[in-house]
Formats: structure tokens, C-alpha cells, sequence
């Protein structure tokens, strides 16, 4: 591209009306004379930053011995406030020891060491003429004498199986994991499945959820699981109670609630976060990562933020002895979307 | 080696550690050409400027980083098999956790020196990918990506983006509530990428998450894959500029064609290993002093509870931001399958779409400017007023998707709506950075006019003078040659003429011709071009000269007034 035009280049002097008696462009005037330091003139300032420099090193060492002491003298469980004694010993001390060698140096170089500017040339990346000339026709010959332009089917057949063998490097990963197959729609909560307190799994009676209180549920039998944290993953459930009437009437949904009792994946729908805040007054669910709100009154509908699906409902009865129990597991897959979802 | 007879007194004035250095020299020459390594590297020159450092920071940081996460390595155990903690924590104690978890308690309390390590780990891979940052905004505003350091910029892009991997990486090992969490948040990312997101999370996380082999796995790539990969990416981006040589600001004695600065040995020897030690020292202290990450606090991980307030470390908080700035709507299904943009779109597509532009903008430039030539003294910012816009506006809209990452907390500390909050940021999202472009262009090209003023006119004294004739002007000082030429040194480019959309002959000029051209034009359409000499002429002889000449009269006056009788 050579359709560059620059102003200030300085190329034709001679284009410009006065003919070419003032300079097109200002001459760079050159290094400006150098300024002597305190330390280049005078032997006092000199001997005074020797003097500083070597308090620096004299910290330093005073650090490192600092760090050593305290390594063996200050307890682990010593604290100053909230934070750890030994911590911040050993941090004062080792920083220092460290910092001051570091400053030792920079103030050596800058007051003792000469700072008169230097020069280097600079040359284009681009070979003379004569290298390219030489370089091109090196290539040439060894293309020639690998013989590969007059046999091409040996080239065809080096790229052929040069492209073909990494691909054991893409088989061999194959068995980092299962296909996903449903796994990311089946969950542990089931027909009968007691719904239970979360960490210690206890069953909850129906009777004990008053009016107003939320529980964080799992499935009674998740500890029976060998990778209970999976399951936990994708059963985890909020339980609230709200008065009658609260929630939308919904014939799809008649019979999900036990008086007024709700159950929704506590999953949430945009990328998984546990959505953990239940507002009480205004029955919103809020995701603490991403501030997806879902508002129970609507079945848990997204009514702000990024999400887009409500929280699945699970639906729950009663079992004999009052307690909550699932009717069957999600009627979709909890969590964040997916492609296969549908 | 035989000490010719009768040059004894030579011999023994020769010190001993002279005799010691001279075999030593030639020990090594003789066996890795010391000789001429030393003549070639030892005095070459550094250009000196504080800018310059903040590569420094960077490298020295990753330094850091290797020799303290070395350490944790030989505690920290990368497993997810539950272990009861029994360690001298007390609120955890008989806890069910992940050894990864417990290892890392242990580090924080029964190691001495532990948690200081962990703590400078954390701060110099924070302190690493900040000053990745602000080195690659330093460089972008200069313009020293131009010919021939385009690749050693792309380098730099990359290795930005695998020091947010390996941040990434680093932050899940603690396999504490916090970072499990961050994880989760990953898995449902992926899980957004059409057609094949599922499939990536069973392979990465061995099956289901949060599985038990996600931390094994991250560990190996954090420790050996990353860094191996990290450090062979910073050789080449240093061979780089050894081979270019460093770039420099213009001034008076700098041209392209020269380095001028401090010979490698000794002076650049000392201040950058003093440096490295400064900045080392300063993250011992601020490790020592200022907690960070206390996982103790957290918890082990556990899919169900969440802390309220979460926030990612602050290299990952411009993704999370738009994740919570992009409202649910853009989730279709279709033909059965589920394409999810609310959660493709802000935390892949666009995070990668503004790498491809880093990556892109040096050969977008050179294509617009038609410059081939190679530049190495630096370009001041605002002498190229359009390029800084667009610099400012990325950093606007970084810093808004950023600060949407803290729109919880700036909700709490404000008292405001956080819904009402999220609604001004989407709105900023779109209204700052053309704001941002706007407004910066204007402030590069009003200092450009300062400049130029300056140049011609010099500086104002402040004195007033009247002539005999009554006429009032102000006594400017002229600037002196060496401190103009930074005002006047640099080149602006012409816009390209846009041809018309169909010459008379009736061929039409491509498409891609015209766009060029209006690409060139929204450049350096409106420019400020420097102050020549023929114009520096002008303005002396048209009024600047005689503000020059006057003075000296008008003093000859007022001295006559004064001694008069």
C-alpha cells in the first residue's frame, strides 16, 4: 500500500511555495546537555548514597533474621485482631529482607552508577538485498534437493499422514467421561422419596413447615448415594409455606402443594447457582450469583434478570405418617439449560 | 599459563581475584562463546521510562507466582476424596470435606509460612494479570504494536489470555464454597455452547458435576500445562524485543533509527533486579498485612448453599458482569434443542469476540494507515487522537461490564434498587463507550491544539506591555529548540479521497477500496497537524516576532522613564 500521504514528513521541499528556503520539517535538535547528579560532583553526596545504601542492605539483613526468629518463635494460633500473628511477622519480616535489597540496588544504579546516555543503532528487521537473495535461493535449492516437488505423491502421502496422526491424541480422550446421556434429567427424587432437611436429612413433617418458613430440602436417601454430591447438585430443593390463595391457581399443577406448601428446585435455571434467598414478604426467590428473581406466586416465573425458565416444581404429598414425600421426580430437568433439554 | 622469567613483579601486581575472573572468563568462552554473548548483549542499551516497568511487574509476578506456588505444591493435596478435618481449626473441626479443601486449611493453619504463601500466591496472580493489563494499555496507547512488533502483540494478547486461565484454574484448587461455586458457574457455561456444551462438561469433570476428578484435573493444567505454556510464551515475547530492540518516547537526541538509554551491564543489571526484588518485597508485605481469600470462611463445597455478595477474583468480573447484565429473553427452543444466548452470548461469544478485536487491531491499523514502515519511537496519545478514543472506549465498556459485577454490593452500599441499578448499567452498557470515544477524541485533539499553540507562540509570561503607538500585548517566551521539538516531531496522516461510487468512464471503484477510504477518514478527517517551521516563521514575523522584539525597546523605554529627572 503505498497510497500513505503524511504531513511533517519532510519529503519534497521543493513542492512548498517559498521554494524550499525554510525546512520543511524541524530538525531534531539533539541530546540535551547532560545534568551532573549530586553524586557525580560532589564526593560528599556520593559517600552519603554509599552510606544509604548500605542502611538498605543492613534492613534487609535485619529482615531475614526477623523472618528466622519469628518462623520459630511466633505460634500458629497467635493472632493480633483478626488476622495471624505469624503471618504477619513472617510477611514483615521476609518482606523487608527482600524489598530493601531490591531498593539497594535501584538507588546504587540511579546515584552511583554512570547515567550518561548511550547510544544504539537500530537496524530494519528486513535483510539487505543480498541476504534475501541468498536466503530465497537457499530454499529453492533444498526444495529441489529434497526431491519432494518431482515425487508429489510422497508429499500428498507425508501431509496425508502427518494430518492423520494426532488424531489417536483426540480418540485416547474419549474416556475422560460418560456420554451425558439423561443423567442431567433424572434426579433421586422419585415417587415416595421423602423430602428431608438439608445437611442432616432428616424427614420433615408437614405439620412442622408453618406459614411463612422455607426449608432447604434434599432427598432422604442422598447419603445412600455414592456420588452424593451429583445428586445433591441436581435435587437440591427449597420448601415455603405461603397462605392459601397466594399462588396462582394453576389446574396443571392441582395437587403439587400440600396446603400451601411449595416445593421448587432450588437449582437455578440460568447457570446453576444455588438460589438461596427467599424474600418472605414478597415470596421472590433470588439467585445471589446473578440476581435471577422467580416469584413464587407465579410458580417461580423469572421476573427479573438473566435467567429465562421458571424453577421447576416438584411435586409433593403426604406419606402415612405425615411425612413430606415427592409424587414423582421433576417433570423437566432442574439446573442451567441445555442443548439436548428440548 | 608459564610465567615468562623476569615478569615476576607484573605477576604478583596482578590481583588474585583477576587471575581468578580471567580463568573463569575463559572457561566459559571456551565452552558457550561467553565472549561473544557478552559483547552482544552486556552493553546494549535500554531505553529508561517509567511505563516501561509495568511488563516488568508482569514477568517478575509470574516469577513470584512459580517460586510460592512450588511451595504450596508440596502441601496441598489435589483430591476430591472426603476426609474428616481434624486439623488445629477449630470451627471445622470433624467437618466432611475434600482433601483439597483440608490440605488447604492446613496450609492456612499447621503450616508456618502457609498462609503467607498462599496469600502472596494470591496476590501476585491478582497483581500478574493487573499488570498484564494496564503493560497491554500502555502499549496499545503508544502505538508500539505497530510494524514490527504486531506479533510480539498478538503474543501479548495470548498471554493475557492464558493468565486468565491459569487464574481460573488456580482459583478453583481451594475446592472451597467460593470457588466451587465459580465453578458451577462454569459448568453451566458450557453446558450453554450449542450442540456440544454437555458432552465437554462429562468429559471435563469425568461425568456429572461436580464429579471427583475436576480437581485433578485443573491442577495438573495449572501447575505443569498452563505455566509450561505461559513460560515458553514469554520467551518468545522477550526474544521479540531483544531482536526489535525496545521502543522509545520521542524527545530531542531520540530518532527511530537509534536506542538511547542505559547500557544493559551494569546499570539496567541493577535497577531491573532491583526491581524484581522491590516488587517482590511489596507483595511479601501486602501478604503479610492484608488478608485475602480466607477459604476458612467458606466452607467446603457444597452444591447447595451459596454466600450472598459472591465475586469472582477481578480479572474474571467483567464476565461475570455481563453474565448478570444480559436480561433472560434471548432462550429459544428449536427443533427440540435448546439454544441458550442469555448465557452463550455474554460469556463466550462476546469475551471472545474481544480477543479476536485485540488480536485484530494492529493489522486493522497498519490496513487503514497504509503505513508499512517501521515504527519505533512511541506515539504521545493524543497525537493520535482517534486510536486513544477507541482505547478509552474499550476501557469504558470493560469498566461498566466490571462494575455490573458488583451491582449486589454497590446495591447495598447505595441503597438502591438492584434492579434499578442493573437497568442503568445495560443502559450504560450501550451509552458510555460511544461517550467515552467522543469525548476523548475531542480532549486528544485540544491538547494537540495546546501544543501547536505552544510551538508557535511560546509560553505567556504574563507581562503586559504597552508600545509608544498605545498598543496593548502580552510578552510570550519562545520555546527553546530541544523543548519544542516533542511538540512538533510527529506526522499526521492524510485521509485517503474517497472515490465516488462510479467513476465517469463508468467502472466503479471496489468496494473495498471505499471502504478504506471511509475508514482512513473517520481516522484523521479531523486532525491537528503539527507546527512546521514555514508556520513557526509566520507567526514570529506576523506578531509573535515583534512580542519577541518589542520588550527589549519598550525596557529601554521604561528604564528612560524611571532615571528620568
Amino acid at each position: 500500500m503505498s497510497d500513505i500521504q503524511l504531513s511533517n514528513s519532510g519529503q519534497t521541499a521543493a513542492d512548498e511555495p517559498d521554494g524550499g528556503r525554510t525546512p520543511v520539517r524541524f530538525r531534531n535538535p539533539g541530546l540535551p546537555a547532560h545534568r551532573h547528579r549530586n553524586a557525580d560532583v560532589d564526593p560528599r553526596a556520593a559517600k552519603r548514597a554509599e552510606h544509604q545504601v548500605l542502611a538498605m542492605l543492613g534492613l534487609s539483613a535485619l529482615g531475614t533474621i526477623f523472618f528466622i526468629v519469628a518462623y520459630f518463635a511466633v505460634p500458629l494460633d497467635g493472632t493480633f485482631g483478626t488476622l495471624q500473628l505469624s503471618n504477619i511477622t513472617l510477611g514483615l519480616g521476609l518482606g523487608t529482607g527482600i524489598f530493601f535489597i531490591g531498593t539497594a540496588a535501584v538507588h546504587l544504579a540511579k546515584t552511583l552508577m554512570p547515567d550518561t546516555e548511550m547510544f544504539d543503532e537500530r537496524h530494519p528487521q528486513r535483510g539487505t538485498q543480498e541476504e534475501r537473495d541468498d536466503a530465497a535461493a537457499i530454499m529453492v535449492q533444498g526444495g529441489q534437493e529434497s526431491g519432494l516437488g518431482r515425487r508429489p505423491f510422497v508429499l500428498g502421502g507425508l501431509v496425508g499422514a502427518a494430518a492423520l496422526a494426532p488424531l489417536p491424541a483426540v480418540v485416547l480422550l474419549r474416556d475422560l467421561g460418560p456420554l451425558p446421556g439423561d443423567a442431567l434429567a433424572e434426579t433421586l427424587w422419585d415417587e415416595g422419596v421423602r423430602l428431608a432437611l438439608d445437611p442432616s436429612a432428616e424427614p420433615i413433617l408437614a405439620a412442622d413447615v408453618t406459614v411463612g418458613s422455607a426449608f432447604h430440602v434434599i432427598p432422604e436417601n442422598l447419603y445412600e448415594s455414592e456420588h452424593f454430591l451429583d445428586e445433591k447438585a441436581k435435587a437440591a430443593v427449597l420448601i415455603m409455606r405461603v397462605d392459601p390463595g397466594v399462588v396462582q391457581y394453576d389446574a396443571e399443577r392441582e395437587g403439587w402443594d400440600v396446603d400451601g406448601i411449595y416445593a421448587y428446585s432450588k437449582i437455578c435455571t440460568h447457570v446453576g447457582c444455588p438460589v438461596a434467598l427467599y424474600e418472605q414478604q414478597t415470596h421472590h426467590l433470588l439467585c445471589p450469583c446473578h440476581q435471577s428473581t422467580f416469584d413464587l406466586t407465579q410458580h417461580c416465573k423469572v421476573i427479573f434478570g438473566p435467567a429465562k425458565r421458571a424453577l421447576p416444581q416438584l411435586p409433593i404429598t403426604v406419606d402415612d405418617e405425615g411425612y413430606l414425600v415427592a409424587r414423582s421426580d421433576f417433570l423437566e430437568p432442574p439446573g442451567p439449560s441445555y442443548w439436548e433439554r428440548g | 599459563m608459564s610465567t615468562p622469567a623476569g615478569s615476576t613483579a607484573a605477576y604478583t601486581s596482578t590481583s588474585r581475584t583477576a587471575r581468578l575472573s580471567a580463568g573463569a572468563a575463559d572457561y566459559f568462552d571456551e565452552r558457550f562463546g561467553a565472549a561473544r554473548l557478552v559483547k552482544g548483549f552486556a552493553r546494549k542499551v535500554f531505553p529508561d521510562h517509567w511505563s516501561f516497568m509495568l511488563g516488568e511487574i508482569a514477568l517478575y509476578s509470574f516469577v513470584i507466582l512459580l517460586i510460592s506456588g512450588t511451595f504450596l505444591t508440596l502441601f496441598y493435596v489435589p483430591s476430591m476424596t472426603l476426609v474428616t478435618y481434624e486439623g488445629s481449626y477449630a470451627p471445622m473441626y470433624g467437618v466432611t470435606m475434600s482433601d483439597a479443601y483440608a490440605s488447604s486449611l492446613n496450609l492456612s493453619f499447621d503450616i508456618r509460612g502457609g498462609l503467607l504463601m498462599r496469600q502472596v500466591h494470591h496476590w501476585s496472580a491478582l497483581i500478574f494479570v493487573a499488570a498484564i493489563v494496564v503493560h497491554m494499555l500502555r502499549v496499545f496507547f503508544t502505538g508500539a504494536f505497530r510494524k514490527p512488533r504486531e506479533f510480539n502483540w498478538v503474543l501479548g494478547v495470548v498471554l493475557a489470555v492464558l493468565a486468565l486461565a491459569e487464574g481460573f484454574t488456580g482459583y478453583s484448587l481451594p475446592d472451597d464454597l467460593l470457588s466451587g461455586n465459580g465453578l458451577r458457574i462454569i459448568e453451566g457455561v458450557i453446558l450453554a455452547i450449542p450442540v456440544v456444551g454437555t458432552y465437554i462438561v462429562f468429559f471435563l469433570f469425568g461425568g456429572e458435576f461436580p464429579g471427583e476428578t475436576i480437581i485433578p484435573r485443573l491442577y495438573i493444567l495449572h501447575v505443569f500445562v498452563l505455566p509450561g505454556i505461559i513460560l515458553a510464551t514469554i520467551v518468545m515475547h522477550l526474544a521479540l524485543v531483544v531482536a526489535h530492540k525496545h521502543t522509545q518516547y520521542p524527545g530531542p537526541g531520540r530518532t527511530n533509527d537509534n536506542v538511547v538509554g542505559f547500557p544493559l551491564l551494569p546499570v539496567y543489571a541493577a535497577k531491573a533486579g532491583g526491581f524484581f526484588f522491590i516488587v517482590f518485597g511489596v507483595i511479601i508485605l501486602i501478604s503479610g498485612l492484608v488478608s485475602i481469600n480466607a477459604i476458612w470462611n467458606y466452607g467446603p463445597y457444597d452444591p447447595s448453599p451459596v454466600s450472598a455478595g459472591t465475586q469472582p477474583d477481578w480479572y474474571i468480573g467483567f464476565v461475570d458482569g455481563l453474565l448478570r447484565l444480559m436480561p433472560g429473553q434471548p432462550e429459544f427452543t428449536l427443533a427440540g434443542f435448546t439454544l441458550s444466548l442469555n448465557v452463550f452470548l455474554p460469556s463466550l461469544v462476546v469475551p471472545g469476540l474481544m480477543v479476536v478485536a485485540l488480536l485484530a487491531y494492529p493489522f486493522f491499523e497498519q490496513w487503514v494507515t497504509g503505513d508499512n514502515r517501521e515504527h519505533h519511537l512511541l506515539d504521545r496519545p493524543r497525537n493520535a487522537p482517534v486510536r486513544t478514543g477507541i482505547g478509552v472506549m474499550a476501557i469504558t465498556s470493560y469498566c461498566v461490564m466490571w462494575a455490573a459485577a458488583g451491582n449486589d454490593l454497590m446495591a447495598v452500599a447505595f441503597r438502591m434498587s438492584i434492579n434499578d441499578l442493573t437497568w442503568l448499567l445495560r443502559v450504560l452498557f450501550f451509552v458510555l463507550p460511544p461517550v467515552a470515544f467522543v469525548v476523548t477524541k475531542r480532549i486528544c485533539m485540544s491538547l494537540q491544539r495546546k501544543d501547536r499553540e505552544l510551538a508557535l507562540h511560546g509560553h505567556e509570561t504574563g507581562r503586559v506591555v504597552r508600545t509608544a503607538d498605545g498598543e496593548y500585548f502580552e510578552v510570550h517566551e519562545p520555546l527553546t529548540e530541544t523543548d519544542r521539538w516533542l511538540l512538533v516531531q510527529h506526522e499526521t496522516y492524510r485521509p485517503l479521497a474517497i472515490p465516488p461510487k462510479a467513476h465517469q468512464d463508468g467502472s466503479k471503484p471496489s468496494a473495498v477500496h471505499r471502504f478504506r477510504a471511509n475508514l482512513s477518514n473517520f481516522f484523521f478527517e479531523d486532525r491537528v497537524e503539527p507546527v512546521t517551521p514555514r508556520e513557526l516563521a509566520a507567526a514570529q514575523h506576523h506578531g509573535g516576532l515583534e512580542a519577541l522584539e518589542q520588550p527589549t525597546g519598550s525596557e529601554a523605554e521604561r528604564r528612560e522613564l524611571t532615571s528620568g529627572p
